[in-house]
């Protein structure tokens, strides 16, 4: 069974239609890069994927779990990192975590290992989030995701934010979640960067989908 | 369930003890509000234990929309929006866990504030027990609407003045049985508090409740 | 039109009808009092049922319902609490009373109904809308009655007249004239509920126009981006 599959789906923002009618379909194991201009439709393409958006017309699932009756299940399966990082500012990086943790059923002593995976330095480990870098806590937000060991990866400009050490260690996170039978989607506009990492590119314009082939085409351009 | 109940209560309560806002403001605050009433009514000292129970109950209305204003921005600030919902944590369960956080503050306040009558309105308590209940029932149905009305708020613009405008009519009939109660246990006005206290554990009930089953709906439709 | 009439017709009969001689004039405001308070009513339990509705079938004809109930319940509620003051002026010397459950209640529930139309008017294009000023219905739905319930259950403390309609004790001409208003309330109260369910539904309709024209100007957007790059392909 696909991992995810949505035919015809329109969601909205407010009243603007942020996606006006998205077909597709994921097999597990892809690694799906998406692509588009701004406005295109692609933070929202992974907020209905992950079960944050509520969808106008058309159906789907995603993980097994219908996209318009069983959001709660999908949030659970998932791993999102969107623009906002999910953070509390007033709790220090560890509390975070394992807020994370307990909510995801996950043992806490995943935490220090979740967070030397993203090279967080120990030495923040209980500083509140307010006081850290923006990349801090980008690598923070990652952390979370990581430390849920989701079996679908929704990422939304991972590499944003971060210095050059950031970046790789994001491709090597990307790989390490395929290898191990995760699928991953993630929006990005560094079409060089993933073409090793994806085994997809979906091109994303006026809220559809309007191009969705191997990556070889657009890195020949 | 419960787990999750306690992960979102201590983590509200956690953030509220770091960020010091209910012992420097909220506590003060109420002292204040006290205070100012007891310099209006002293100089008539029957008026002012008359309206002990009623002035009591009218500063938690002002707390709790305080209270519920920080328990509600905790989630819509910048980097935590959607972390609840993200987090896969069931709706009931951040609805109880949120209110058990909002009732604590609530009840500390009320410590403060019963001291403060004690002390600055020479206030007699005959009935420590119908006091002690009603306090806790009360705060306990303040408190699931409260944080109900304060997710219900947090998506419109403006929410700083429509929170009170829907505050006060919801928690009216809960305030002014607490107050019958309070009359009693103060042993100002002979009236049953116990049969108000009854009331107050039906609002409680009713409330918490409806707060149960429409938190998911409010979390649902963002 | 008709309708129209009849409102003008029962405002006439009210200084036609003979008055109680205890309580001199004022007493004709209960012609418009009572039915304006039993309307209140209506209305609040109309929009309780749409709320309802609302949250559990998602059916935008219970929501415009739920809406238009309560603009038009807000001002029977304000029509009740504002004779019955006037009311009680005369009767019983004082404007108001705080210690009578059912003159609190009353003003609690107007407060509410106002609630309920602030959320409702907040909410821009916001669709959760309805969804929230349905949870305000609700919540006053539940706590209203156990309020006036109360009153019986435990306390006698009213200024307010036990239902004297049931008592049988009222003069045959007067009660007429009361169920007359009654009538005639309801009349008016159905046909305020049609037009304001109309304008309701029309708005309605139109921001379903606006979504597929919207939907429309996207799609093209789509269109103009595909071409575009199948084309930069070959």
């Amino acid at each position: 069974m696909a991992i995810i599959s949505l035919t015809g789906v329109v969601a909205l923002l407010g009243r603007f239609p942020g996606l006006a009618g998205v077909d597709l379909t994921v097999e597990a194991g892809e690694v799906v890069l998406i692509h588009g201009p701004n406005g295109a439709g692609k933070s929202t393409l992974l907020r209905v994927c992950a079960g944050l958006l509520r969808i106008e017309s058309g159906h789907g699932q995603v993980l097994g779990h219908d996209v318009r009756s069983e959001r709660p299940a999908i949030r659970r399966s998932v791993g999102l990192l969107g623009h906002d990082t999910a953070l509390y500012e007033d709790l220090t990086v560890t509390e975070n975590l394992r807020f994370w943790a307990r909510a995801s059923r996950v043992e806490e002593a995943q935490v220090p290992t979740a967070l030397d995976r993203l090279g967080v330095p120990s030495r923040i480990h209980d500083v509140a989030v307010r006081h850290l870098s923006a990349g801090q806590r980008r690598r923070t937000a990652l952390a979370a995701v990581v430390v849920r060991r989701p079996r679908l990866w929704l990422l939304d400009e991972p590499h944003a934010g971060l210095d050059a050490g950031g970046r790789d260690l994001v491709d090597a996170l990307v790989k390490d979640a395929s290898s191990a039978g995760a699928t991953v989607m993630l929006a990005s506009h560094e079409l060089d960067r993933t073409v090793d990492l994806a085994t997809r590119h979906l091109a994303v314009a006026g809220g559809m989908v309007v191009g969705d082939h191997g990556p070889e085409v657009d890195h020949a351009r | 369930m419960l787990a999750d109940i306690a992960a979102v209560a201590g983590k509200d309560l956690r953030i509220e003890w770091r960020s010091r806002v209910t012992a420097s403001q909220v506590i003060p605050f109420a002292a204040l509000v006290l205070v100012l009433f007891g310099f209006a009514l002293d100089a008539n000292r029957p008026v002012l234990e008359r309206a002990t129970p009623g002035l009591f109950w009218m500063t938690v209305l002002f707390v709790t929309n305080l209270a519920v204003q920080r328990s509600t921005s905790i989630e819509t600030s910048d980097g935590a929006r959607r972390a609840l919902l993200l987090a896969g944590i069931e709706p009931v369960a951040v609805f109880v866990g949120k209110a058990l956080a909002v009732a604590v503050e609530l009840l500390a306040v009320e410590i403060v504030l019963v001291g403060g009558v004690l002390v600055f309105y020479g206030a007699e308590i005959d009935d420590w027990g119908l006091l002690v209940l009603t306090c806790v029932v009360a705060t306990m149905a303040v408190a699931a609407a409260g944080t109900l009305l304060g997710a219900l708020v947090a998506g419109i613009r403006a929410r700083e003045t429509v929170l009170p405008i829907l505050l006060l009519p919801v928690l009216a009939p809960v305030l002014i049985s607490a107050t019958r109660a309070f009359d009693d246990a103060l042993g100002s006005v002979a009236v049953q508090g116990w049969a108000w206290l009854g009331l107050l554990a039906g609002f409680g009930v009713l409330n918490s409740g409806l707060g149960a089953l429409a938190y998911g709906v409010l979390l649902e439709e963002t | 039109m008709v309708l129209a009439g009849l409102v003008a017709l029962v405002l006439l009969a009210f200084f036609a009808a003979p008055p109680d001689d205890e309580q001199g004039d004022a007493v004709r405001l209960i012609f418009i009092h009572v039915p304006s308070a039993i309307l209140t009513y209506v209305a609040f339990f109309t929009t309780a049922a749409g709320s309802a509705m609302w949250l559990w079938k998602r059916s935008s004809w219970w929501d415009i319902t739920a809406h238009a109930a309560a603009e038009i319940g807000v001002m029977f509620c304000a029509l009740t609490l504002f004779t019955g003051s006037i009311w009680g002026r005369p009767t019983w010397n004082t404007y108001w009373d705080w210690g009578d459950v059912r003159l609190v209640t009353t003003l609690i529930l107007f407060l509410l109904m106002v609630g309920y139309l602030v959320v409702r008017s907040s909410g821009g294009d916001d669709p959760a809308v309805s969804t929230r000023a349905a949870i305000v219905g609700l919540l006053a739905a539940i706590n209203i009655p156990i309020v006036n319930r109360s009153v019986e259950w435990w306390f006698d403390r009213t200024l307010h007249q036990k239902a004297s309609l049931t008592d049988g004790k009222l003069e045959d001409l007067t009660l007429f004239t009361l169920v007359f208003g009654l009538v005639v309330g309801l009349l008016f109260f159905v046909w305020a509920m049609i037009h304001r369910f109309r304008v309701g539904w029309l708005e309605h309709q139109a921001r379903a126009e606006d979504l597929d024209e919207a939907l429309e100007a996207r799609r093209s957007e789509a269109a103009a981006a595909g071409s575009s790059a199948s084309g930069g392909e070959a």
